[in-house]
């Protein structure tokens, strides 16, 4: 197991040098000058190449991917153009708000994907399968954003229920923190329900019609028992995978969900940072989201194997 | 089991929350329309940036909303005969929010600071200043290479604001992360992209007009969205709130509306000798621009794109301004006219025309409706949208042929048109060059006799409004939304918020 963890973490490094050297270039040839961003209407020339100095943009691109790389090794992401902060500190504040909001959504998501999946597996070809179907598809088709604005004219504006956007963070007032979270969370987790509910209704499907499913109907086993401890317990394995994948996808897509409800987290730092060239911030962030994306594939594949027995001995 | 336990936890949040609501009325919340740069008045450039100063760093002068400069920490000042010496006699009752006290030298450190200061961005604006003599411990006179009409203007922007010089020695580039100003609230915290919050400064000399313990600043650029965060009560107040959004707000009981006209202009930058994309007929030939002009209807642009809340303009200035020269009023729209020119330019049969814009709402229903206007009249503009740092950039470079941008405007008439109608200006990227502009800029920029000045820029303007090299479009007007139980706000042009004597009725 170990050697098997190892094994990929050594394969994770190139990867990452791949996709950090992609970035860099990709975004160097990015029309607009980060300098003439930052200073929109106040253009000194003097001052503008003083900048550009300052920020080694004058360099040729290898000799500043080098020089990015070898500080970042050493934990200095460098700072941001626009408001002189660290990068590494701005990524600090935003990835526990976005966390947050992708657990939420998780929790959202299966909570509602999950036993929605089951349900309708085992209610197969009835109106209640059907019904769950469109709900899942609608669920995959109504775009966040449309969602996000609807629930905030609804629950925030028309019946004042919950706070139309901002962020507190759980430390500091866990409830209230947890409030604000609620409908950017729900919004977030709503696609991700309905992917869910339909790996786990076809995951459940084919586990129903096995053998071991038979036998266990055959030895007069009680239908609850039979569908969650037998059959579920067995479908769970590409769930659990799927979820693990799932979760690095919200981490990164949740943009548009900070964006509508104004959340200070990862996405809004990204989208912000590429309007206004904010080189050094992009570079930080795409390194960061890189190394999560392959340490939860990493994780996926680890409770992978643990929750298949036939896989350990390899 | 889990299931219902975690519900009954959701739902005990959401009934918390929603009484939680409301309850911190010490506290203004105003919303942004997007987060503000650095905060350091030395480096910062952007719009909301100045209005969080407002509440941070007090000036050397301020502004009256009919554009009179007043006292703030300067208490009087006057110009020498020669209009090469300017006296400014101080406050003798300010401290910095970190204890030094502001006195003369404390001035004389922030000239240096803006002028030598390798990041400074203010350097243009006091280009005029050679050096700063003490000359009491409340008094200092700065010396310039020759008059400057525009240096009160600018000591009543960033150019004025006080930063304490202890901590600017401390922190040197570095001070924006913990701006110390004198104003009448202290830095407490800032979370990019999240707010910044600010707290009463108990030492200021005038907070007794002050009236909130903490002011925090959001920056929520979805205009939807922060007019959905006024009514539902999470903030007190917003700016900039779109035209489109105005009946909505001012359907609301809850909701006050106030407004003022900006100071800054919309319009198309024509690309007259900026390099090679320069050599067209748009270029080269001013009927072409004047037939554009001729083919909009301003009036309508507003209705239609603004719903009538901004102003059409066909000069830097807007009509409002005592600068806008009335003996060019907004033009009426004349068809035959625009394809009059355009016959006796050689194009009868019409002419192409490429527009570069923002790829944002407004811009865009602007061009599509400028599109329509002047199809009419032959002209077919085609729009290449950009994202705004590539449009710039572009511009910058001379790689455009025509380009929709606008100014935020300053209060003195000059820091909207020399830096663009001047050769070699720093912002002149149709690099349109005209000597006799140049000298009558100039002059309106060195005399401190409003007469010889308002006689500059008309004599200037008739050349300008020939040659078109900018076709003016409209000025947009600042409109700010507040929760009703908020009083004492004063709209300005400048559109900053001023605090000063605004309160929130409990009730």
């Amino acid at each position: 197991m170990l050697s098997f963890i190892l094994r990929r973490v050594v394969i994770a490094i190139p990867t990452i040098i791949l996709i950090s050297i992609f970035v860099f270039t990709l975004q160097k040839l990015l029309p607009g000058d980060p300098v003439l961003a930052m200073a929109g209407e106040e253009r000194d020339p003097q001052v503008l190449e003083f900048l550009r100095e300052k920020y080694r943009l004058n360099d040729p691109i290898p000799v500043q991917y080098i020089t990015w790389i070898g500080n970042a090794l050493q934990g200095d992401l460098g700072i941001s153009l626009r408001t002189n902060q660290p990068v590494l500190e701005l990524i600090g504040q935003k990835l526990p708000v976005t966390i947050q909001l992708a657990t939420m959504a998780m929790i959202f998501a299966l909570l509602i994907g999950i036993p929605a999946g089951i349900f309708s597996a085992v209610k197969k070809g009835t109106p209640v399968d059907y019904v769950a179907n469109v709900v899942a598809l609608s669920g995959l088709s109504i775009p966040n954003f449309w969602l996000g604005i609807m629930l905030i004219l609804l629950v925030s504006v028309k019946w004042k229920l919950l706070p139309a956007s901002g962020y507190v963070p759980l430390s500091e007032d866990p409830v209230r923190s947890i409030t604000v979270m609620l409908m950017p969370a729900f919004v977030l987790g709503t696609a991700l329900a309905a992917t869910l509910m339909r790996h786990t209704r076809s995951a459940m499907l084919s586990v129903l019609n096995s053998d071991y499913v038979r036998t266990a109907r055959a030895k007069g086993l009680v239908e609850r028992k039979v569908i969650l401890k037998h059959a579920f317990r067995n479908a769970l394995t590409p769930i659990v995978t799927l979820t693990a994948l799932l979760f690095g996808e919200l981490i990164a897509g949740a943009v548009l969900t900070e964006q509508i409800f104004t959340i200070p987290g990862f996405g809004k730092l990204v989208v912000d940072a590429v309007f206004n060239r904010d080189y050094a911030v992009v570079q930080g962030i795409v390194l960061v989201t890189a190394v999560g994306f392959i340490f939860m594939n990493l994780l996926a594949d680890v409770a992978y194997v643990l929750l298949n027995p036939r896989l350990r001995k390899q | 089991m889990k299931l219902t336990k975690l519900t009954k936890l959701t739902l005990a949040a959401a009934l918390l929350g929603a009484t939680a609501l409301g309850a911190q009325a010490a506290d203004l919340r105003i919303a942004l329309q997007s987060d503000s740069d650095v905060l350091d008045p030395d480096q910062s450039r952007t719009f909301v940036g100045r209005i969080v100063y407002t509440a941070l760093c007090d000036k050397l002068v301020d502004i009256t909303p009919d554009l009179e400069i007043i006292p703030q920490l300067a208490t009087e000042w006057s110009f020498s005969e020669d209009g090469k010496q300017l006296t400014l006699k101080l406050r003798d009752d300010v401290v910095f929010h970190d204890g030094t006290p502001f006195d003369a030298e404390a001035v004389a450190a922030n000239i240096d600071r803006s002028q030598n200061l390798e990041e400074s961005r203010r350097k243009s604006e006091l280009s005029s200043v050679t050096g700063v003599e003490v000359l009491g411990s409340h008094e200092v006179r700065l010396d310039l290479t020759s008059p400057d009409a525009t240096l009160m203007a600018q000591l009543a922007d960033r150019a004025g604001m006080m930063v304490s010089p202890t901590a600017a020695t401390q922190a040197g580039a570095d001070f924006g992360l913990n701006p110390v100003c004198s104003g009448p609230y202290k830095f407490k915290e800032r979370v990019a992209q999240d707010r910044i919050v600010l707290e009463k400064f108990a030492d200021h000399y005038n907070a007794g007009e002050y009236h909130f313990d903490t002011v925090t600043y959001l920056p929520i650029p979805d205009t939807t969205v922060r007019l959905a965060n006024l009514q539902s009560g999470d903030i007190d107040m917003l700016e900039r709130l779109a035209a489109t959004d105005l009946a909505q707000a001012e359907g609301d009981s809850g909701i006050q509306v106030a407004s003022a006209v900006s100071l800054g202009y919309q319009g198309i930058t024509i690309n007259v000798a900026n390099g090679d994309k320069a050599d067209n007929p748009w270029g080269k030939d001013k009927r072409l621009r004047q037939a554009l002009s001729l083919s909009l209807d301003r009036e309508a642009i507003n209705q239609v794109v603004f719903n009538g809340a901004f102003a059409a303009g066909n000069q830097p200035f807007p009509p409002t301004s005592p600068w806008y020269n009335s003996d060019f009023p907004v033009p009426a729209r004349d068809v035959e006219q625009a394809k009059a020119l355009l016959a006796e330019a050689g194009f009868s049969d019409g002419i192409d025309l490429e527009v570069q814009v923002p790829n944002t709402t407004i811009p865009l229903q602007l061009m599509q409706v400028v599109q329509s206007m002047a199809s009419e009249a032959g002209i077919r503009i085609s729009l290449v949208s950009k994202e705004f740092a590539t449009l710039l950039s572009d511009q910058t470079a001379g790689d455009y042929t025509a380009s929709q941008i606008g100014w935020s405007g300053r209060v003195d008439p000059d820091g909207n048109i020399h830096q663009f109608m001047t050769t070699d200006a720093g912002l002149n990227d149709a690099k349109y060059s005209n000597p006799e502009v140049d000298a009558l800029l100039d002059t309106a920029r060195t005399s401190n006799d409003q007469q010889v000045r308002k006689e500059s820029y008309n004599a200037a303007r008739a050349i300008l409004n020939d040659e078109a090299p900018i076709v003016y479009i409209y000025h947009e007007t600042w409109i700010w939304a507040l929760d009703s139980a908020i009083t004492g706000f004063t709209p300005y042009p400048d559109g900053m918020i001023r605090l000063k004597g605004m309160k929130k009725e409990e009730g």
